[in-house]
């Protein structure tokens, strides 16, 4: 048995390399469950490790290209009878050659593979006052992102993290003790009276507990937002940290969901790893099919109809005005109000004349900038009071 | 242990029971439950709406002989739905009998709080020990429920326990058999994913749905029932909001029936769309020139076999 076991637990390592998270207790479960499966065939064994080391559907596809490169020999049924599987070692001279279909998968089997250098992170030689006097606070909250030196890009950093967003709370179904009289809470009042020893109190109630509306942020990454987006990426991250569920995606030409990236504590290394994830950052846009992405994959998983969603974009898109209205519509249908930060708004006397964004800006609940600090502060006030606007 | 005679002794013996009690499973799938079943673990199951997660919990009720305890979730579910409650216009009574007749007020605090006034809801009763059989406990639609619940279950579903404050931990002397479902309208928390065994239930392939139907729709017309799967294989293929699930094949077989229909043909299709398709824009969007596509290309690939 124990050279299946090593067997086991080297797949379940090279899975684990690959970025699918397997901990230790389910490659146990995994060799429990295959001493109770009889391992007859190679679909079952294969379906034995699926049902242990899987819990994502997501982490199929990468399951299977492991699963046949790892356990490639065709009689492996027979021979797992016998448990008299040679040992596959990752990182020997046999090991089978990086596939090319999947470049994390291939280098997690060339373990042996120089590991790559720390990027070393450029010092910071920047002093900056902690405390700035109040003209120059007020020119850093009304500069222009794209415009600003790398000196007050620190600093408008710095002011996006000490920001506190409140959010306007919703009522949920849960509830929570109330001091005014709303539904009864018997189980208090009772435990109340048993105290007293039977005295009839005063009732004890319960409302419905309030909690913010989960946020879903949909940045734009394409050439003419970058600098942009990078901030609203910074922006996001300061929002995760407050007490309310943020789901962020980017998209250019394609989405990706960057919510778990952007969950590392410090803002910088989160946001460069957005960058570093992204294929298409600062390339084109092709709004109406990231948009059709993210409702076909994410809309009922992420905004349950509650949600809040902020689209940042500038809405350039060209041609496929049709695609577009649709796909606005459905998002429009499917949140609980949907707020468009715009950049462009920073001008004065901006129009809406653009194909794309007349197409999108009847499906909006809010229309705002998104250019500086005093519009993001802005954004976080809308944030705390507003009200869905023309929902019904 | 006691029950783990009547359980099925292989991957086969699940196929062929589960297949027993009209539930045409993939092998995959059997493979999970059967091993679900033998190590004692949750089962997890994760798809599509209207590909028989539900089924599952209660197909293994009825092959194994146990009582089937459902949880459906929804937003807001707490403790004293999902579990346990205390019986409180029972415990105001007596607390009013014991003013008048003037028993010891000691005596009833220690009272108040006993089996006597417990409610029991659907976790509670799944892990009782008073049972001759550990029952089949269903926790239908978990991603409708809200987090904090979750965190709730973790305690549940590891240790087959609940810690009531007032009386002490309940814990099941055997595990029942625990299936989750979820339509992924948002993500389960790992450590819930951790304590089960995994499986994503997709549609099934043509040959399988079409004995699905002859199991679950017996009266069907061979050829209807054929071009039916077919249909509606090819229909998974378009690019819709909601795909129709083996439900609604089933509930569509039965309409067509209804309708006298033998064939297919682009009208009843047509007039019909609507039990297979759950959105207007999807019905739109099929309607018409898409049904009239997809029955040829059906037929085609129909003569060319």
């Amino acid at each position: 048995m124990h050279r299946l076991a090593e067997n086991v637990m080297h797949f379940g390592r090279v899975l684990r390399q690959a970025g699918v998270p397997v901990g230790t207790d389910r490659i146990q479960l995994a060799l429990q469950a295959l001493q109770v499966a009889g391992l007859e065939s190679r679909v079952d064994f294969r379906a034995a490790l699926a049902a242990c080391l899987l819990d994502r559907h997501e982490h199929r596809a990468m399951f299977d290209q492991a699963f046949d490169l790892y356990w490639r020999d065709p009689d492996l049924a027979g021979r797992m009878m016998q448990m008299l599987l040679p040992q596959v070692r990752a990182n020997n001279a046999n090991a089978p050659p990086p596939p090319p279909e999947n470049r994390r998968l291939g280098e997690a089997f060339s373990a042996n593979a120089p590991p790559r250098p720390p990027q070393p992170e450029p010092p910071e030689e920047v002093q900056v006052e902690a405390t700035l006097t109040f003209s120059e606070r007020e020119l850093l909250q009304r500069a222009d992102f794209d415009t600003m030196s790398p000196d007050e890009w620190l600093q408008a950093k710095r002011a996006l993290r000490r920001m506190k967003p409140l959010f306007e709370p919703v009522a949920t179904r849960r509830t929570r003790p109330a001091a005014r009289p709303g539904r009864a809470d018997w189980r208090a009042t009772l435990q109340a009276m048993a105290r007293q020893g039977g005295d009839l109190l005063q009732p004890r109630w319960r409302a419905p507990r309030a909690r913010p509306a989960p946020l879903v942020v949909l940045a734009d990454i394409s050439g003419s937002m970058s600098r942009y987006s990078r901030m609203l990426l910074h922006f996001t991250h300061t929002l995760a940290r407050a007490d309310v569920r943020v789901e962020s995606f980017v998209f250019g030409t394609r989405l990706t969901r960057t919510t778990h990236l952007l969950r590392q504590r410090d803002p910088d290394l989160a946001v460069a790893q957005v960058v570093r994830a992204v294929q298409d950052w600062s390339g084109g846009t092709r709004i109406s099919a990231c948009l059709h992405q993210f409702n076909q994959q994410w809309a009922r998983r992420t905004l349950s109809g509650r949600a809040t969603v902020l689209l940042v974009t500038d809405g350039l898109e060209h041609g496929h005005t049709e695609a577009l209205r649709f796909e606005m519509e459905r998002l429009h249908k499917s949140c609980r109000r949907l707020v468009w930060l715009n950049p462009l708004l920073r001008w004065q006397g901006f129009e809406p004349k653009a194909a794309g964004i007349r197409t999108m800006l009847p499906h909006v609940d809010r229309f705002v900038p998104a250019h500086n600090l005093d519009s993001l502060e802005q954004l976080t006030r809308l944030l705390a009071d507003d009200t869905p606007a023309g929902r019904h | 242990m006691s029950s783990n005679a009547v359980l099925p002794a292989s991957i086969d013996d699940t196929l062929n029971l589960l297949l027993q009690h009209d539930y045409v499973a993939e092998r995959t799938l059997a493979t999970t439950v059967f091993l679900s079943l033998r190590l004692q673990r949750p089962l997890f199951l994760e798809g599509e709406p209207g590909t028989g997660k539900t089924e599952i919990a209660k197909t293994l009720a009825r092959m194994l002989g146990r009582p089937l305890i459902r949880l459906q979730c929804y937003e807001g579910l707490d403790l004293a739905a999902a579990a346990y409650e205390w019986n409180y216009p029972r415990q105001m009574m007596e607390i009013r009998l014991a003013d008048t007749s003037g028993a010891g007020r000691e005596a009833l605090g220690r009272d108040l709080f006993s089996e006597r006034f417990l409610i029991r809801r659907a976790l509670l009763q799944a892990i009782s020990p008073d049972q001759p059989l550990p029952p089949v406990l269903l926790i239908d639609e978990l991603d409708r429920a809200d987090e904090p619940f979750e965190a709730f279950l973790l305690e549940v579903l590891s240790d087959f326990q609940i810690t009531i404050p007032e009386l002490g931990v309940v814990k099941a002397p055997e595990p029942p058999i625990v299936v989750l479902t979820s339509n992924r309208t948002r993500e389960i928390h790992d450590a819930v994913k951790r304590r089960c065994l995994y499986h994503w239930v997709d549609f099934p392939d043509a040959a399988r749905e079409a004995q699905i139907l002859a199991q679950r729709v017996p009266g069907a017309p061979e050829r209807l029932a054929a071009e039916i799967v077919a249909f509606v294989q090819r229909l998974r293929a378009v690019e819709l909001y909601k795909l129709p699930g083996i439900a609604e094949t089933i509930e569509w077989t039965r309409a067509l029936m209804a309708l006298d229909a033998v064939v297919l043909d682009p009208q009843t299709v047509n007039t019909t769309l609507g039990v297979l398709l759950k959105y207007q824009d999807d019905i739109a969007k099929v309607q018409g020139g898409e049904v009239a596509r997809l029955l040829q290309q059906m037929r085609d690939g129909a003569q060319a076999t």
